[in-house]
């Protein structure tokens, strides 16, 4: 049976992660018109509390997160485990961060 | 009211060359100047650590070719910033030689270019340290100790907008500066045009990336900028491309933690009540950024050192029952590398498996890892001090999960597909040391400027 749902893919037009320095990443959310972004800022779907849950950190690791109205955007950055391009690391842009935000249900 | 005009082709000069087209319909417009940065942190530490470059020569030299010849034409200053990805005392030299080079190919009149070292030896930083200057820890990290310092290899400064626009002053006509913030090399001649700190470093934060600030997306066509104070108009210049209120204010939040604030040297810019208004279809406006010096001037510092030579090696795993065990192969052979070359820490080399098909692009942040991939490809990562022991670990690393001992695998002829069973050379590993801001007692102090008179038609006659 199909779901009849909405996520954060259906109501953004750009979803995007991003190195902001060396030691974080950070990620913009931008909404497709000042609707959907007042739905999803309502909501409360985003929420330092909610990303630190979906990336499975603990809350502090959020150092970040500014509602952002001239571009109708949500934005929260998050502190990387170590500094981008050390050994060990797999996303040296951090490009690559903003895929689970995706299937965000927004209610 | 003063309005300058400013031509900006690249958001990151050689790092994939530019479009041309966009370019030269920008030269139309006769801009005042033509500047463009050339370096990024994004490209992670090796560059700096190792001082190397990301760009191909080719490139970098089809985008500086590109825009002296169109500065020359113009009669224009022409600013580049972060010389060759990392601004080193090597990309400086480097980039002026280029210019030299093409003006002695194109046999350009004489012209003076003025190259900005941002280079620091490790020695001038720890004995700023001894003599108790602070070295600030930025983004939660710790002040910086001597300890620290010994193990950075190479260091640049980032200035800020002085040095630049001091170097215009005196008639630079090209400038190349070391590392330097992207946004400076745009506010130099706005603050030098009269304009205030708050309209010169936004200008320059709006049109750093060029096209970037354009929609839709796409990279490496040039922008043009009117600037009158608070009052910063953008456009875009290929045909299929516009600069609306969404995507300039979309980009004023790109790749930083707070789209409020941006910090300079000399103080911090607010961003908070700016507005961003349609001009015309393909023309944006911006205002409303104010200024806040500050009490004393704070030069950022990045810093690389080497961790040790790397090795890769590359591993495929298709057996479900080996791919449900994974974890428990890995630490069987993490535990035979440890009673071979003795605990990692204290023996000084580290292993990393990166498994694509689960967490190999966001590991320990992946939320969703699948429970029963259909095939594994990890990349084995191993890091050390000596390179042929690096190359021992990687190769024990790699073709431990080919032996590993799980108790009811059923191929008993290896649990893992190696994909060549060869260990690939990497680059050494480096890591950021320095992210950390220092005061100064002006915002000049660290950097170093030289004048040079380039005479493209003396060196083609000899």
């Amino acid at each position: 049976m199909l779901r009849n749902r909405t996520t954060l893919r259906d109501l953004a037009s750009t979803i995007r992660s991003k190195n902001a320095g060396v030691d974080h990443i950070t990620f913009d959310v931008i909404f497709k018109d000042r609707t959907a972004f007042e739905r999803v800022r309502e909501s409360g779907v985003l929420s330092p509390e909610t990303v630190a849950a979906l990336y499975r950190i603990p809350r502090e690791r959020i150092t970040d997160f500014v509602v952002f109205e001239p571009a109708n955007a949500i934005k929260f950055t998050l502190r990387r485990a170590r500094p981008s391009g050390s050994p060990g690391e797999s996303d040296v842009f951090g490009s690559q961060h903003y895929a689970p935000l995706f299937e965000v249900e927004v209610p | 009211m003063t309005a300058v005009t400013i031509l900006c082709p690249t958001g990151h000069l050689g790092f994939t060359p530019f479009e041309k087209a966009s370019f030269l319909a920008g030269c139309e417009h006769a801009p005042d100047f033509i500047v463009a940065d050339s370096g990024s942190c994004d490209i992670g530490p090796y560059p700096l650590g190792a001082d190397s470059q990301a760009s191909p020569p080719a490139w970098q030299r089809h985008d500086l070719e590109a825009m002296l010849l169109a500065a020359r034409r113009l009669g224009v200053p022409m600013i580049v910033g972060s010389a060759s990805d990392t601004g080193t005392d090597r990309g400086v030299e480097q980039f002026a030689a280029m210019i030299r080079d093409i003006a002695a190919e194109h046999g350009l009149a004489p012209f003076r270019l003025a190259t900005i070292k941002s280079e620091q030896t490790r020695e001038f930083l720890q004995a700023r340290l001894a003599a108790g200057t602070p070295i600030k820890g930025l983004d939660g990290r710790a002040d910086a100790d001597a300890a620290l310092l010994s193990r950075t290899d190479r260091i640049v400064a980032v200035m800020d907008a002085e040095p630049i626009a001091a170097a215009l002053r005196e008639g630079a006509e090209v400038v190349i500066a070391g590392r330097a913030s992207d946004c400076a090399l745009f506010a130099a001649p706005l603050l030098n045009a009269g304009l205030s700190p708050a309209t010169a470093y936004y200008a320059g934060k709006l049109m750093e990336c060029a096209s970037f600030c354009c929609e839709p997306f796409m990279g490496k066509e040039s922008i043009l900028g009117r600037i009158a104070e608070d009052d910063i108009r953008i456009t875009a210049l290929h045909p299929g491309q516009r600069c609306t209120p969404a995507s300039l204010a979309g980009h004023a939040m790109y790749e930083r933690r707070n789209p409020f604030y941006e910090h300079v040297v000399s103080g911090t810019v607010d961003m908070r009540d700016c507005r961003y208004e349609a001009v015309d279809e393909r023309t944006a406006r911006a205002s409303g950024a104010r200024f806040i010096p500050a009490v004393t001037p704070m030069v950022k510092l990045e810093g690389a050192g080497k961790v040790g030579e790397r090795r890769l090696a590359v591993v495929g795993i298709r057996d479900p029952y080996v791919i449900e065990n994974i974890d428990a192969a890995i630490a069987w052979a993490r535990a035979r590398l440890a009673e071979r070359f003795g605990a990692p820490d204290a023996a000084g080399w580290s292993v990393h498996y990166h498994l694509f098909g689960r967490n190999g692009v966001m590991g320990e942040l992946e939320p969703s890892p699948p429970a029963h991939p259909h095939e594994l490809g990890i990349v084995v990562e191993t890091v050390c001090r000596d390179a042929a022991r690096a190359e021992e670990i990687c190769a024990l690393a790699a073709r431990n999960l080919f032996y590993a001992r799980l108790p009811e695998v059923k191929g008993t002829a290896g649990a893992a597909a190696l994909m060549a069973d060869e260990i690939l050379i990497g680059k050494p590993g480096y890591e950021w040391t320095l992210n950390h801001v220092m005061p100064v007692r002006d915002a000049c102090e660290l950097f170093r400027t030289e004048f040079h008179l380039v005479d493209g038609r003396a060196r083609r006659a000899a």
